[in-house]
């Protein structure tokens, strides 16, 4: 058994700053990750990071963009925090020596960007994700900072009270890539998860193959409940083929989309009069696709940006990482013809559940980055906000994590007094585990073993069992198979136009999966870098995450942010001011709802129609 | 085991590449890469429409018997356009044999985890397209590091030469945070690191190198270029410079290049990495003259 005194789990952006954090204030902290940091798919961020550095920008107006946004789904209390913290964070990843785009004076370069009132959204070329990524884990690397690379954690160590609010995380449970070792991580003071996004329950994606949805699902079945999930961001911009993204920095720079009929449809089809290409990423998204639908598409698929008349010095100078992406995986040269592009799973703006100081309802255990909803993107991520969400509340759960006192939060978690149960809506076919065989279940189980050793222990016994369970069995289902099914069900039902129907059959297909699953096997009989095995652990992951999505997307009948839902298509705010909550519930997942927080620390943001 | 012993550094190294006119390496390589490529390209791609293609795939694995003895496998995979190496191998793996092998994340040739040996060169799977190649597709681990498992190499070594040259930005008058003032850097100086920057350490350089194979301290491609990156900022001090330099003049560092360009040749982020070692060799040699 390892020992720290703070186990962080995953290893892209909030991860290493949650990991640098807390070895600043003073904790003995390792980091555990499926992939060696640098390959992590903060890499892959493009855009940039909004920060009010500039005279005449303000914490306030990024506070506002950003609610408004969220199409007031947001929580004040942590809208704040990221505009307020975003400037200070920013200059440190400069004073870590992050190669930032410069003006001809010498300070770094700022550009505008989709919802923004004002161009603050801070870039190193079209690859600030890369530069932000390589900084941060450089900073590790200074610090001896212990890294588990290729370490997968399957499964978090937790006491069982019946009330989750009552629970405390101990550690968590990793098997060794390279040698299938499983053992037990202890961590004395805290777990914090920054495991990414769940882009891999869509089949278009501009997620990377690792973002699994591994830290949601643990926190999941531990007990914190998942907040806010049918809340998904499809970019508009990411290539046919592939799902790879093409930053909306394009479209920051100047970049025109147009429909077959050379039409800017932005304008010219009225969907956002003021701002064009450059309105929130889900007005441009559904833009496309009712283009594309009524027939004003490219190959009927997609629309194209073009960017050609910022000219190649310009385009060499700012987003010159977008050629070499549109020629090697769409065979476009962006500087004689425009790149074909359309919606494409991005980013989960819902998650676990947390806090402003990253701490989830389970005692001890945090969550930041994409696998948390803290929340800061309430229906609808604005971009370059995830970035300075990584380093503000990476930062934020690190410390706390490891014991600074960061006050009392605003945010409440977990259920309590303040949340309504769902009542309503009638599901086509039970969630979780419900009438299921689960012997050999994945549920974090510590019993009833009161020290945390103990807990820990059981957890890896529980953890090498499964994995035996897995390996010898010779025949069955493959999680090949069973993860193909449940991305097709999600693309085709639970994509950017939603509808009871459909959702109600992605709920149905998602049950066959689970069932499926029951049956699934290993066939690699190797304990070597046993992907087949890794991969099937997460396709489980995949099933969990992929439910509370189409579960948040069933109840949630309005059309907020992301979130469009044909049978009530307007905003309803009356009754939907609320987060979505979903609990694991031991396998009977239930649903309830808390309400948003609009006010401010100096304002109460009243909703508005949002407009661009 | 390793899949290639080292090669004899027979090759005679280039000029100095500022001696050649106006083309640098880098960009005589870009050239030579377009040239005749995308008739080729076009014709390939015609003749793979519908077909399926042959992909020999190295396998071997230490426990499991029948793959201790390394073997190739053969998978025919059926094309569709704009098909990658990575993208065969995924439809192997996913279709035929789920025990095959590989790292793979991003797809998108920024997370650094694919770089195979593919016909003979050190490439990114998923940023080589199968049309582009001869059949069948040859794809075997990066040469020169440990296999464990088919396709995956040990990349222990290699992360530790990066981490040999201090690979963190050092200065010590860095302004407080909480100013909000950042350190000055001229749109000049960031174009100057902006090409060192990019490295996503896959290690096709490494592999690619003659004399990492045949001098194990060898710091490498990779880490002098992350030096590099470090050494022409202007932000970092000119003390932290020539302690820079100290590290990377020692007797396995710069000083052992024979410019052979293999490395510039394989990196897919396109890094003239052969130019940044002999630049350091200047600013060496520079410092030296000081000091003396």
């Amino acid at each position: 058994m390892y020992e720290h005194d703070v186990i962080v789990v995953g290893a892209g952006g909030a991860g290493l700053r949650a990991a640098i954090a807390a070895h600043e204030a003073g904790a003995d902290v390792a980091m555990v990750s499926k992939l060696h940091p640098v390959r992590s798919h903060t890499g892959a961020a493009e855009g940039g990071i909004n920060a009010a550095l500039q005279e005449g920008d303000d914490w306030e107006l990024h506070a506002y963009d950003t609610m408004k946004g969220s199409d007031y789904l947001a929580d004040a209390p942590a809208v704040e925090a990221l505009a307020q913290n975003s400037p200070e964070e920013t200059i440190n990843l400069e004073h870590w020596g992050m190669p930032f785009s410069r003006e001809d004076d010498g300070r770094v370069s700022q550009r505008p960007f989709g919802g923004l009132s004002y161009p603050r959204t801070t870039y190193a070329g079209a690859e600030t994700g890369h530069h932000l990524l390589h900084t941060m884990y450089e900073q590790v690397v200074k610090r001896g900072i212990q890294v588990y690379d290729e370490w997968y954690v399957m499964d978090l160590a937790t006491t069982d009270e019946p009330d989750p609010n009552d629970r405390e995380c101990h550690g968590v449970v990793a098997y060794d890539v390279q040698s299938g070792k499983i053992e037990g991580f202890k961590a004395n003071n805290g777990v914090v998860l920054a495991t990414g996004g769940p882009g891999q329950a869509f089949d278009h994606t501009t997620n990377a193959v690792s973002c699994t949805g591994d830290g949601h699902a643990m926190a999941y079945r531990a007990g914190a409940p998942l907040e806010d999930m049918e809340f998904i961001q499809f970019h508009p911009t990411s290539l046919p083929s592939t799902g790879v993204l093409i930053s909306e920095g394009v479209r920051g720079e100047g970049g025109i989309l147009y429909n077959s009929e050379g039409e800017r449809f932005m304008f010219e089809h009225g969907y956002a009069n003021n701002s064009g290409e450059l309105a929130s990423r889900d007005v441009v998204a559904r833009a496309e696709l009712t283009e594309v639908n009524e027939g004003r598409g490219v190959d009927d698929e997609y629309v194209h940006l073009d960017m050609r008349h910022l000219g190649e010095e310009r385009i060499m100078d700012r987003l010159e990482n977008i050629l070499h992406l549109a020629e090697d995986f769409e065979g476009v040269d962006g500087l004689v013809e425009p790149m074909p592009v359309k919606p494409g799973q991005h980013y989960a703006m819902g998650g676990i559940e947390v806090d402003e100081n990253g701490e989830s309802c389970v005692n001890g255990l945090y969550a930041a980055g994409e696998c948390a909803c803290v929340s800061v993107h309430g229906g609808n991520r604005l971009g370059g906000n995830a970035l300075p969400e990584l380093i503000v509340f990476g930062k934020r759960a690190g410390r706390h994590a490891a014991g600074d006192d960061l006050g009392e939060p605003e945010i409440r978690t977990g259920y309590g007094d303040d949340v309504e149960d769902e009542t309503d809506t009638e599901l086509p076919v039970a969630p979780g585990e419900a009438g299921l065989d689960t012997s050999g279940s994945v549920a974090a189980d510590g019993g009833v073993t009161a020290d945390a050793e103990g807990i820990l222990e059981r957890t890896v016994e529980s953890a090498r069992e499964r994995v035996d369970h897995l390996m010898e069995k010779d025949d069955g289902v493959q999680h090949a198979e069973i993860r193909a099914k449940l991305q097709k069900a999600m693309t085709d039902y639970v994509n950017v136009f939603r509808t009871e129907e459909g959702v109600k059959k992605a709920l149905k297909a998602i049950r066959e999966c689970r069932q499926e699953f029951q049956d699934v096997y290993v066939d690699d009989p190797s304990r070597t870098f046993n992907t087949d095995l890794q991969q099937t652990i997460e396709t489980r992951n995949l099933i969990d995450v992929a439910e509370t999505i189409a579960l948040g997307a069933l109840v949630r009948n309005e059309f907020r942010g992301a979130h469009w839902r044909q049978e009530n298509q307007i905003r309803d705010d009356e009754n939907w001011l609320k987060h979505t909550l979903i609990s694991w519930d031991d396998g009977e997942p239930s649903i309830f709802y808390r309400p948003v927080i609009l006010e401010g620390e100096n304002k109460t943001y009243e909703p508005k129609e949002r407009s661009y | 085991m390793s899949t290639q012993q080292a090669e004899p550094e027979s090759q005679e190294a280039p000029e100095d590449p500022e001696m050649k006119g106006t083309q640098s390496p880098q960009e005589r390589r870009l050239d030579d890469k377009d040239d005749g490529m995308v008739d080729e390209h076009a014709e390939k791609k015609a003749e793979l429409e519908g077909e399926t293609v042959l992909i020999k795939v190295f396998r071997y694995d230490p426990e499991v018997e029948g793959k201790q003895e390394p073997r190739f496998d053969d998978f025919h995979v059926p094309f569709e356009k704009g098909m990658t190496v990575l993208d065969a191998v995924m439809y192997a793996r996913d279709e035929y044999d789920s025990s095959l092998t590989f790292r793979h994340s991003c797809r998108q040739a920024v997370c650094g985890s694919d770089a195979f040996f593919v016909n003979g060169r050190q490439r990114l799977g998923c940023k080589t397209q199968i049309s582009d190649l001869e059949q069948p597709v040859r794809i075997e681990p990066l040469p020169h590091q440990e296999v464990v498992k088919d396709l995956v190499v040990d990349m222990d070594h290699f992360y530790d030469q990066m981490h040999t040259v201090e690979p963190y930005f050092q200065d010590e008058d860095t302004p407080a945070t909480d100013d909000l003032e950042e350190q000055r850097q001229s749109p000049k100086n960031r174009e100057k690191i902006k090409m060192s920057s990019r490295c996503i350490w896959c290690g096709a350089c490494m592999s690619s190198c003659n004399i990492a194979a045949g001098d194990n301290e060898y710091l490498g491609p990779a880490a002098i270029n992350k030096a590099y990156k470090f050494a022409m900022d202007d932000r970092e001090g000119e003390e932290i410079k020539e302690h820079r330099l100290r590290i990377l003049e020692q007797e396995h560092g710069v000083w052992r290049c024979q410019t052979q360009f293999s490395c510039t040749e394989v990196c897919p982020k396109d890094i003239p990495l052969t130019e940044h070692i002999q630049e350091l060799k200047r600013e060496a040699v520079k410092k030296n003259l000081k000091f003396w």
